[in-house]
């Protein structure tokens, strides 16, 4: 396996068992994320990216249960390490998340200063490898001087460079005081604090207004291009993925679908369900195009190639097995046995 | 209908609930088969000084009393008065509580307030209190018994009411019915109160043992019907001098108040678990599944 | 612009709708001005689109049209007739004609009863027709949106959230109402299902003559679908015009500045070009004269003191001194 990749998931099977059933979320999905490459994971509700960027991360939702497959971060399977190490080495410091909602993400009790520097005392890049031996109970642990002196000072920083104003004040304020855009920039930069080799953002800009969008993704992509991050990117607004992204990866109803540089899977889309989306976004006073049919339920999916029932191309074999991916060109790749190749 | 069998289905799996529905049975068969069931059904008018107080045995079931009346049959009898007292009192009530509460929740008016400081008035002093000092000013009596309850009791449902309304009037879909043009009746009437009913039906339970128990303790008092009416409460009054040698002329209807009271509260409780989280889980259950959520 | 049309389907003048902020006595302290002297008109069997970001005032407009708030000032004109005025019982008679979609439309259904009752519902209250007449309509309007007569004997939660819309359509337009105010129809919706959802608006548009005063903040949506559009700012309309020029030449900084935040597939990148700094002002605290100017390129002293009316420009109506 490559060194240039970062994250690397493989075969990754993840299963719900909810009131009516087992539900499939992910079937087999593989994606992998080179070191300062930001990646976008788009799809409808129901094709499991948030599933998806959730396992990564290692906090599935009760009932979920992964069935197969592997997340190697710089080479190691991270579901067969420990899983204190992984709790206190690679959630949160070397893998950090920012989520969807900037209105239920901090907790209304305390300043902003105070859930900072918890986060600091934990996740702080000065923090000494802990190691899984010698392990003191959570509140007894203590926070040197120095360094939180030193953690202190990165806080303010980071708080200028997300455009916070009065950083020192903002810090002795409570969340309830700052707007839903300056509640997603603190949530940026609290996922920045840790020095992070990958940063999950679930649809981070989607409960925000569109001028705040604009603001917050700009400022997203100067900061990761600055410091050399990578980004997996959940969002069901294929716009935001254009501004945003190098590559982008569509999923439907749990399976990937096509993975292309976003250039390429905007102007040469090949998947024939990828196609289908692309048309069905408005256009200026023109005719409306959907996709016949409707997401399938993930309890008893349909077999091979999910997305077959709707589509205009499937044939026997897209019933029977899942297609192996076709490369159609360079880093371009899709999961179809009639993948559209533009002339 | 179909969504009362629904109902007792989903109630038939709470254990404690289904004690509480056999209870209430078993009440509802000793009232309506007094007759065939009591063993002296004369005794509940009949005296038979020479048996008085006799322990409980073969031709007394639970024993007699101090006029040597049968109390296994005077109880059953006393079902009736029992059943009778708790339904008209509760029935009542709820005639009265709900279209207050309705009305008072749907309109926000000054006479909206004015409604519920008075039912908070009621509300201020105790139950048992007010029944007896109603109970006391009319003379006791079955009627006197039935008022003084009623009275007390339909602020209970007129502010249960109120409280539902007002929330439910935020709902989405009373706000859509109205603005299609659903007169205020309508709305009341067929949209609000079918929704609000659960509450309702769980109080009503549970106010039913209530009742029960306060009309006991009017008779205790000598304030329910006069003798030689077989109310349970004034049997249990009658039965203190005895105490403690003849033990069963009060445990007998002591133990069938407490049964009574005990089922009702059980019902209740089983209702308010089965009704209203399988409306709010059944409108959930579609939005939440991980198949509909965004996953 | 083609010959004199018609009268306006629906007219509102200087429309205002405060709502009052009180402090922990109850006592009024101020108010938020959520719609602030709106004037325009929609004119029979077109799409009127109402754009602006959360706190604009559009969705307020909507519901004190429709009569769900009271208007605080101001004068709405239904068919010629005023209505905002009326009483609770007039203003039921003119639901027949005047009909409000909420963003989810199946949440406006009443969870304990059956779709047919909630189908013929609409016509018990304002018609007279037989039990068998209804059940005519009621299929025919099935039909129209697509669901099949199965569902009729269900509940609400047994259907799929789509089909719970289709349903809240369907009861919406029972009674054959000349206006429908859409509120947000497509917010938080799959692109896929959007476009399905699109498709069925227009199409029950035609088959119903109906005009639509169709309010949201996407505006690649409102682009495909109106064709006129009025950009609403902190409760008054900044702009106003046909859709085609709205899009292509927007006169007014913020319209600019919406515009230039939209991400468009295919084009220059918002992430690099995007200019417009701040927070929109709290609506508790309007900034005095011309609303924008604590974010506007163009601000110049004038702006701190006069409001700018919306004044007519070439393509469409602007306010903007400087525009």
């Amino acid at each position: 396996m490559p060194m240039s990749e970062l994250l690397s998931v493989s075969e990754l099977s993840v299963e719900f068992t909810t009131d009516r059933g087992v539900a499939q979320v992910l079937d087999r999905i593989s994606l992998a994320i080179a070191p300062g490459e930001v990646v976008g994971l788009v799809g409808e509700s129901g094709c499991g990216k948030t599933t998806l960027a959730r396992t990564v991360l290692g906090v599935l939702p009760a009932g979920g249960r992964i069935r197969g497959g592997a997340i190697h971060w710089e080479g190691r399977d991270l579901l067969r390490m420990d899983a204190r190490l992984v709790n206190d080495e690679i959630r949160g410091r070397a893998i950090t998340f920012i989520p969807q909602d900037p209105w239920s993400s901090l907790s209304p009790l305390f300043t902003v200063g105070t859930q900072i520097m918890d986060l600091m005392k934990w996740k702080s890049p000065r923090r000494g490898v802990t190691g899984t031996r010698g392990h003191w109970p959570a509140l007894v642990r203590g926070y040197p001087g120095a360094r939180r002196r030193a953690d202190r000072e990165a806080v303010l920083d980071v708080l200028r460079a997300v455009q916070i104003p009065e950083p020192e004040r903002a810090l002795r304020r409570l969340p309830h005081e700052f707007s839903g855009g300056q509640r997603q920039r603190l949530m940026i930069a609290m996922a920045l604090l840790p020095r992070p080799d990958l940063i999950i953002a679930d649809e981070p800009t989607t409960a925000l207004d569109v001028t705040i969008q604009a603001q917050i993704l700009r400022l997203l992509r100067d900061l990761v291009k600055e410091r050399g991050v990578s980004v997996l990117f959940t969002t069901h607004d294929l716009g935001t993925a254009y501004e945003l992204c190098d590559r982008v990866v569509v999923m439907y109803a749990g399976q990937e679908m096509e993975s292309a540089p976003t250039d390429a899977f905007f102007e040469r889309p090949a998947h024939p369900y990828t196609r289908r989306l692309l048309d069905s976004l408005p256009t200026a006073g023109g005719e409306i195009r959907d996709i016949p049919g409707e997401v399938p339920s993930l309890i008893g999916p349909p077999p091979g190639c999910r997305f077959h029932p709707r589509c205009d191309y499937a044939t026997a074999e897209c019933r029977a097995r899942r297609p192996d991916v076709h490369a159609v060109e360079g880093a371009h790749r899709v999961r179809c046995y009639h993948p559209v190749i533009a002339a | 209908m179909r969504g009362a069998l629904f109902v007792l289905a989903r109630l038939a799996r709470d254990r404690s609930a289904l004690v509480g529905l056999v209870l209430i049975l078993v009440l509802g068969l000793a009232a309506l088969l007094a007759p065939v069931l009591a063993t002296h059904p004369g005794d509940v008018f009949e005296i038979h000084p020479a048996k008085r107080l006799q322990p409980p045995g073969a031709q007394h079931l639970f024993g007699t009393d101090r006029m040597g009346s049968d109390i296994y049959s005077r109880l059953l009898y006393g079902a009736r008065i029992t059943i009778l007292i708790g339904v008209i009192a509760v029935g009542a009530s709820l005639a009265i509580g709900v279209p207050v509460g309705l009305a008072a929740g749907y309109y926000h008016s000054w006479a909206s307030d004015l409604l519920m400081r008075v039912s908070d008035i009621f509300l201020a002093v105790p139950q048992v209190v007010l029944a007896i000092a109603i109970a006391q000013t009319l003379g006791p009596s079955l009627p006197n018994v039935i008022l003084a309850l009623s009275v007390t009791y339909w602020p209970w449902f007129a502010r249960l009411v109120y409280a539902e309304t007002r929330s439910l009037e935020k709902e989405v879909f009373i706000e859509s019915t109205a603005a299609l043009g659903a007169s205020p009746l309508r709305l009341i009437a067929l949209h609000v109160l079918p929704n609000v009913a659960s509450p309702i039906i769980v109080r009503a339970s549970i106010g039913m043992g209530f009742t029960i128990l306060t009309a006991a303790a009017l008779g205790f008092l000598g304030l329910g019907p006069p003798p030689p009416t077989p109310e349970w409460g004034r049997t249990i009054a009658e039965s203190r001098e005895f105490l403690p040698d003849a033990w069963w002329y009060a445990a007998a209807p002591g133990l069938a108040i407490f049964l009574t009271v005990m089922g009702f509260n059980l019902l209740g409780d089983g209702l308010r678990d089965v009704l209203d989280p399988r409306i709010r889980r059944a409108g959930a259950a579609v939005r939440t599944s991980a198949v509909n959520a965004d996953v | 612009m083609s010959e004199p049309r018609a009268a306006p389907l629906l007219e509102v003048v200087d429309l205002a709708r405060y709502f009052p902020i009180r402090n922990a006595f109850g006592l009024r302290t101020g108010s938020i001005r959520a719609v602030d002297g709106v004037s325009l008109a929609v004119w029979p069997g077109e799409t009127l689109g109402l754009v602006g970001e959360s706190g604009c005032g559009k969705s307020t407009l909507g519901k004190t049209v429709m009569g769900i708030h009271g208007p605080t000032a101001g004068e709405i004109r239904f068919a010629g007739r005023e209505i905002g005025g009326l009483g609770r019982r007039e203003r039921r008679s003119v639901a027949r004609d005047l009909q409000y979609v909420y963003q989810d439309p199946g949440a406006s259904l009443d969870p304990r009863w059956k779709i047919r009752r909630l189908l013929h519902e609409p016509l018990q209250i304002h018609t007279a027709l037989s039990r068998a007449e209804r059940q005519d309509q009621v299929e025919a309007m099935l039909r129209e949106v697509g669901l099949p007569d199965a569902h009729l004997d269900l509940y609400p939660h047994e259907l799929s959230g789509g089909q719970q819309r289709r349903v809240g359509l369907a009861r919406t337009l029972m009674v054959r109402p000349s206006l429908v105010i859409l509120d947000e129809p497509t917010s938080g919706l799959d692109v896929s299902v959007q476009a399905s959802v699109l498709k069925l608006f227009r199409r029950l548009q035609a088959a119903f003559a109906l005009t639509y005063l169709f309010i949201s903040h996407d505006l690649a949506v409102v682009r495909a679908m109106c064709q006129r559009v009025a950009v609403m700012y902190l409760g008054k309309v900044v702009e106003l015009a046909e859709a085609a020029v709205l899009f292509e030449d927007p006169r007014h900084p913020y319209t600019r500045s919406l515009l230039s935040a939209v991400p468009v597939i295919g084009g220059r990148r918002v992430t690099r070009d995007f200019a417009l700094e701040g927070e929109p002002p709290n609506p508790r605290d309007i900034p005095t004269g011309c609303r924008f100017r604590t974010r506007c390129p163009l601000v110049q002293d004038l702006c701190a003191v006069e409001s700018p009316p919306l004044r007519s420009t070439g393509g469409g109506l602007v306010a903007c001194h400087f525009a």
